[in-house]
């Protein structure tokens, strides 16, 4: 008879939450009753944790027992509280020591045997646990590198309940976490810029939009290496910050896919979906609490749209506001979760569906060109800042010592970004895309003489107001690209060339 | 009687052995209608306390307590209002107690007493 009390995680997206099991064994028939917004999963824990427990050779109270996580209000899912609910019993049993148990966070599914499984999300589990300051954390042996990632925390890894027991006992010692092996995996060979034959302009276009993080539409024949370019596109970008690879870990864990390698990756994530995905795929979704989709997966990174047209018009509108907010806030009935989304789009499309090698043997009636690019909506367009054109490669001997290599274009990509982040100290912004319009208006304004071709086209209805927002935004970064200390007429108008519609 | 019966009788004797020992006085056993069957009833001067006895030889289809579930408890009470209504009880507070009787065999018999269990 007793009353006992552990700790574990609920996770709301990337979100974690420090839930206190409570447990009262005792006063009435044998039974479990689980109160605290329990999901399916959660509440089958109870046959699981009482199984593991008599399997572990340890007693298991003949009496009442009612276990509640609190908050109460607070949805739970999954099977990660089988642990620390299988040591609140114990402990209100009087088998387990409270002492050893405040101040820990227990994680990880049973198996009926007494083995513990890893679940999803040990990582933001962990961050949250830090946020609440909690002092150290019991995780499954196989989540233990993940683990590891999170500094400031004592982790214990555990294989069995057994050892966690003992362990709690004082009689045992958990394995602990190597040192992280930073970033090891980041070396692996990626392909070079120098591969792509020609294309200076797609070329050019890629290095401002590397440079200034902003949106990138590739428009070409079969053939002439926009997939080339947009997986080479990566290369270009800086490595990210511990914050944001962190982040994108977290989101990888709820997702289930981060390599249990036990190192974070710096390298930014390059996603590219098939155009037949489903809507839950690309911005997040599934039952209960939604997971993270594409969008998140290629948080700080690139999303690559390939074959753009190809796509169902909901979904590349559905991509309208990730772009805009850098976040996807998803709403279902147990609850909104939230995550993040800050991806670079890069977009790939023919110019029609015969898309013959010289445009001018194009065969399709005018009517349906117009309606292929039409696929991509005015709105998802606006926000596309850099458009380039594709041109036929016409000789295969264009020497190959002339492109130039990832490394050359990466080292003025760096210079530029190293100029905006200067430029942008002191505020939550990094790249020229992030800043917002009204800062970029007011407190950067530039001459009249050097917008005057923005207030043009504005006044030609050639570009929206949030286009010239955006074209501006180039402008900026084509002056950090050329070492200047602003831009000048010249690069507001190549920054609207880059902008011009009439290139999609 | 079967076998089973026999090891039902033996757990009830105990059982009412050990209420009376807990200062109970045992009113009425194995009082039956056409609901079902009351095994001890008692009263500890105040209120009624009714008593459901389960016995089991092994745990090999779970504890002798677990199989009292809510259709028996729902059972119980439905045949406690037959037995106030046979005996012409005025209002009296009950108590549903359940003894758990395990009598394995070469071993101590173990009993459990859950006192207002349902």
């Amino acid at each position: 008879m007793g009353l006992a009390r552990t700790w574990s995680v609920a996770l709301q997206g990337v979100d974690g939450c420090l839930v206190e099991i409570e447990s009262d064994v005792g006063g009435g028939l044998p039974g479990i009753h689980l109160v605290g917004l329990p999901d399916a999963a959660l509440h089958e824990s109870k046959d699981r944790v009482r199984a593991a427990v008599v399997n572990s050779g340890w007693p298991w109270p003949n009496e009442r027992i009612v276990l509640a996580l609190s908050p109460a209000t607070l949805r739970k899912a999954g099977s990660g509280f089988d642990l620390a609910l299988a040591c609140a019993v114990l402990a209100a049993n009087g088998a387990l020591p409270q002492a050893a148990l405040d101040d820990t966070v227990l994680l990880g599914e049973l198996a009926l045997d007494g083995r513990l499984r890893p679940v999803r999300g040990v990582l933001p589990c962990l961050l949250a646990a830090r946020a609440a300051h909690v002092r150290r954390v019991v995780v499954p042996v196989a989540a233990l590198a993940e683990a590891a990632l999170v500094d400031e925390l004592e982790v214990y890894g555990a294989a069995t309940l057994a050892e966690v027991l003992h362990w709690l006992h004082d009689e045992f010692d958990l394995a602990r976490p190597g040192p992280v092996a930073a970033s090891t995996c980041d070396d692996e060979e990626q392909p070079d810029l120098g591969d792509v034959l020609g294309q200076d302009d797609a070329r050019q276009a890629c290095e401002i939009a590397a440079a200034g993080g902003h949106h990138l539409l590739l428009i070409g024949p079969p053939g002439t290496g926009k997939t080339m370019l947009a997986q080479r596109f990566v290369g270009l970008l800086p490595r990210l910050s511990p914050a944001d690879a962190l982040a994108l870990a977290a989101i990888r864990s709820v997702a289930g896919r981060l390599p249990g390698a036990g190192v974070l990756t710096t390298v930014p994530p390059l996603v590219a979906p098939h155009h037949s995905l489903s809507m839950a795929a690309l911005v997040g979704g599934g039952s209960g609490v939604a997971r993270p989709g594409a969008v998140s997966l290629a948080h700080r990174g690139v999303l690559f749209v390939d074959e753009a047209p190809e796509w169902a018009p909901h979904l590349l509108d559905a991509l309208r506001t990730p772009l805009e907010d850098g976040a996807v806030r998803l709403s279902r009935a147990e609850g909104t979760v939230w995550y993040p989304a800050r991806f670079q789009l890069v977009l790939a499309a023919n110019p029609c569906p015969c898309a013959p090698a010289h445009d001018r043997d194009c065969v399709c009636p005018s009517l349906q060109r117009r309606r292929y690019l039409g696929r991509l909506s005015g709105p998802l367009l606006d926000r596309v800042d850099l458009r380039a054109r594709m041109l036929p490669i016409t000789a295969l001997s264009i020497d190959v010592e002339q492109a130039e290599s990832t490394a050359e274009v990466r080292a003025r990509v760096l210079a530029a970004r190293e100029a905006a982040a200067q430029r942008w100290a002191g505020n939550d912004w990094l790249t020229n895309a992030e800043v917002p319009g009204p800062v970029l208006r007011a407190r950067f304004a530039l001459p009249a003489r050097v917008v005057r071709p923005l207030d043009v086209a504005l006044r030609a209805g050639e570009i929206t107001a949030r286009g010239a927002d955006r074209a501006l935004r180039v402008a900026w970064t084509l002056a950090d690209l050329a070492g200047r200390e602003r831009p000048d007429q010249d690069l507001v108008e190549t920054a609207l060339f880059f902008r011009d519609r009439r290139a999609a | 009687m079967g076998e089973k019966d026999v090891l039902g009788r033996r757990g009830e004797d105990l059982a009412a052995e050990y209420l009376t020992g807990q200062g109970l006085v045992v009113l009425d056993r194995n009082w039956r209608c056409r609901h079902g069957e009351l095994d001890i009833v008692c009263t500890d001067s105040v209120r009624l306390v009714v008593c459901e006895v389960k016995t089991r030889s092994s745990t090999r289809y779970g504890l002798p307590a677990e199989a009292v579930d809510p259709r028996k408890a729902h059972r119980i009470r439905l045949i406690t209002n037959a037995w106030l209504a046979a005996h012409a009880v005025p209002w009296v507070e009950v108590r549903f107690d359940v003894v758990a009787v395990l009598a394995e065999p070469g071993a101590p018999v173990r009993m459990q007493h859950y006192p207002a269990a349902f």
